[in-house]
């Protein structure tokens, strides 16, 4: 677009700012008791307060209520929307406009809702809605794109006002043609990062993969060592054989990974320096107890366990008292 | 028929503090779940509900609509306040979509806590196992005063 012709643009599409969507209206369904019990069976939710009458008799209501989250649920436009379309309004119509703009993409980016009032079986929710603002044009991740934003305001056969719904959407110029999603291959479930195995290490590795943890041992002056390498560190020996670890030992060091969440790995893992019984140390995970509950020269069991689809780990648990 | 009253425990204003940790939630995402939340909803949207719709819009699969994830961030938090506390307000950020065979991990930690109203804000996030976040936000809850027993 030239200048001349986003300002023109512009200029049709910020007419939009204030213009009602739909003027109040009732939905064509009543609140009930089947089509609470659809959402909450869905939602695995079981709040006696949306589906227990008996309960919701004695409770602070006194009834049974529709879950808040459902406020925008009753007015929804139904099936026509999957088999005709969506009815056109001037939501519709802004949209449009922007998609023949080349604003093809959409994207919902903040839904806020608040709640006045408590719904039950029996009221009638009422909608209105307008385009309450549009922003200037902003470059984002996805593209170039326009920010709108819905107000809708929700009340009851009364006039009383239950809640209020503001939708932010995202209409954007893509900034590349979506990759060749349409192949149909299952989403890979991302596992840890696979070990580096050499010539030095690869051996310890495959070791773990059996089930054992083994530690390094100098065949001329029988010093342990960990992690593996070729030459003895006391003697300069490099002949060499290994031991395998009881795996019991205890904390030295401790840590929590916090920040960055790695794909792949459970969310803020221990991570810990382990002092083996055989008396080197290992760099390993501390699992099976919080992290406030670690504490420098606590006493750990390791085991060799697969943690994902392809890695095998030691990682290590809290001693059992007494064990 | 004399059934007893189901009893359900409602925390109250005193009980809770700012840093508190709700109970983590792991969603297992199908297509059962997408397809039945979106009905649920009444969301006809393809995209929710038609794979070679959701594919020509860039994406490999149906995807969860976004009255979904608020029912399953209501239920995330009431599942800890107990059933007469009151929702007052939803606040959700969205991210990457959820899609059929991922995990979401939802997780919550009380931000605020005003004992003369009850009013308790919960931060919630909710991340799936493959494409990271796919919900962040705020809801607010009133909860009992103990003086309101």
């Amino acid at each position: 677009m030239t200048p001349e012709e986003q300002k023109a643009f512009e200029d049709k599409l910020y007419a939009y700012v204030g213009v009602e969507v739909c003027s109040r209206k009732p939905a064509k369904d009543a609140v009930n008791e089947t089509m609470i019990r659809h959402w909450t069976e869905v939602m695995g939710d079981n709040n006696p307060a949306y589906t227990d009458a008996q309960w919701a008799a004695q409770s602070r209501r006194g009834k049974t209520i529709a879950p808040p989250a459902m406020m925008y649920v009753w007015n929804q436009e139904g099936y026509s929307v999957a088999s005709t379309g969506r009815a056109s309004d001037p939501q519709t119509d802004m949209v449009e406009m922007l998609t023949e703009h080349g604003f093809t993409g959409v994207l919902g980016t903040n839904v806020k809702q608040e709640y006045f009032k408590e719904a039950s079986p029996g009221d009638t929710v009422y909608v209105e809605m307008v385009i309450d603002n549009i922003s200037e044009r902003k470059a984002t991740a996805r593209g170039a794109g326009y920010f709108f934003e819905t107000l809708a305001t929700f009340s009851d056969q009364n006039g009383d006002k239950l809640g209020t719904q503001r939708f932010r959407v995202l209409k954007f110029i893509p900034q590349e043609q979506p990759a060749a999603a349409a192949a149909d291959d299952k989403l890979e479930v991302p596992t840890r990062i696979p070990s580096p195995r050499g010539h030095d290490n690869g051996w310890w590795w495959n070791a773990v993969d059996e089930g054992k943890v083994l530690i390094q041992r100098c065949t001329d002056c029988q010093t342990l060592r960990h992690p593996p390498r070729p030459m003895c560190g006391e003697c300069q020996s490099m002949a060499w054989d290994s031991i395998e670890s009881t795996l019991d030992g205890e904390v030295m060091s401790f840590t929590c990974l916090r920040h960055p969440k790695i794909p792949g790995y459970p969310a803020d893992p221990i991570c810990a320096v382990i002092k083996l019984a055989e008396g080197t140390n290992i760099v390993s995970n501390v699992v099976g107890c919080d992290f406030e509950d670690v504490h420098i020269g606590m006493k750990v069991t390791g085991k060799v366990e697969q943690v994902d689809e392809k890695t095998m780990l030691p990682q290590f648990y809290p001693a059992q008292a007494g064990a | 028929m004399s059934a007893a009253v189901t009893e359900y425990k409602t925390l109250h204003v005193a009980d809770v503090s700012v840093g508190d940790k709700l109970p983590s939630l792991d969603i297992d995402v199908t297509s059962g779940l997408i397809v039945g939340g979106a009905l649920a909803t009444r969301d006809f949207e393809p995209v929710h509900h038609d794979k070679s719709v959701a594919q020509a819009a860039g994406l490999p699969d149906i995807f969860m609509n976004i009255l979904t994830s608020q029912g399953l961030m209501s239920r995330f938090v009431t599942d800890w306040s107990g059933p007469e506390a009151v929702i007052k307000s939803l606040d959700v950020k969205l991210g990457a979509p959820n899609l059929p065979g991922m995990v979401m991990t939802i997780n919550g930690e009380v931000t605020a806590c005003d004992a003369a109203t009850g009013v308790v804000e919960v931060a919630v996030t909710g991340e799936n196992n493959i494409w990271g976040m796919h919900m962040q936000g705020s809801v607010q809850v009133a909860l009992p005063r103990g003086d309101q027993a």
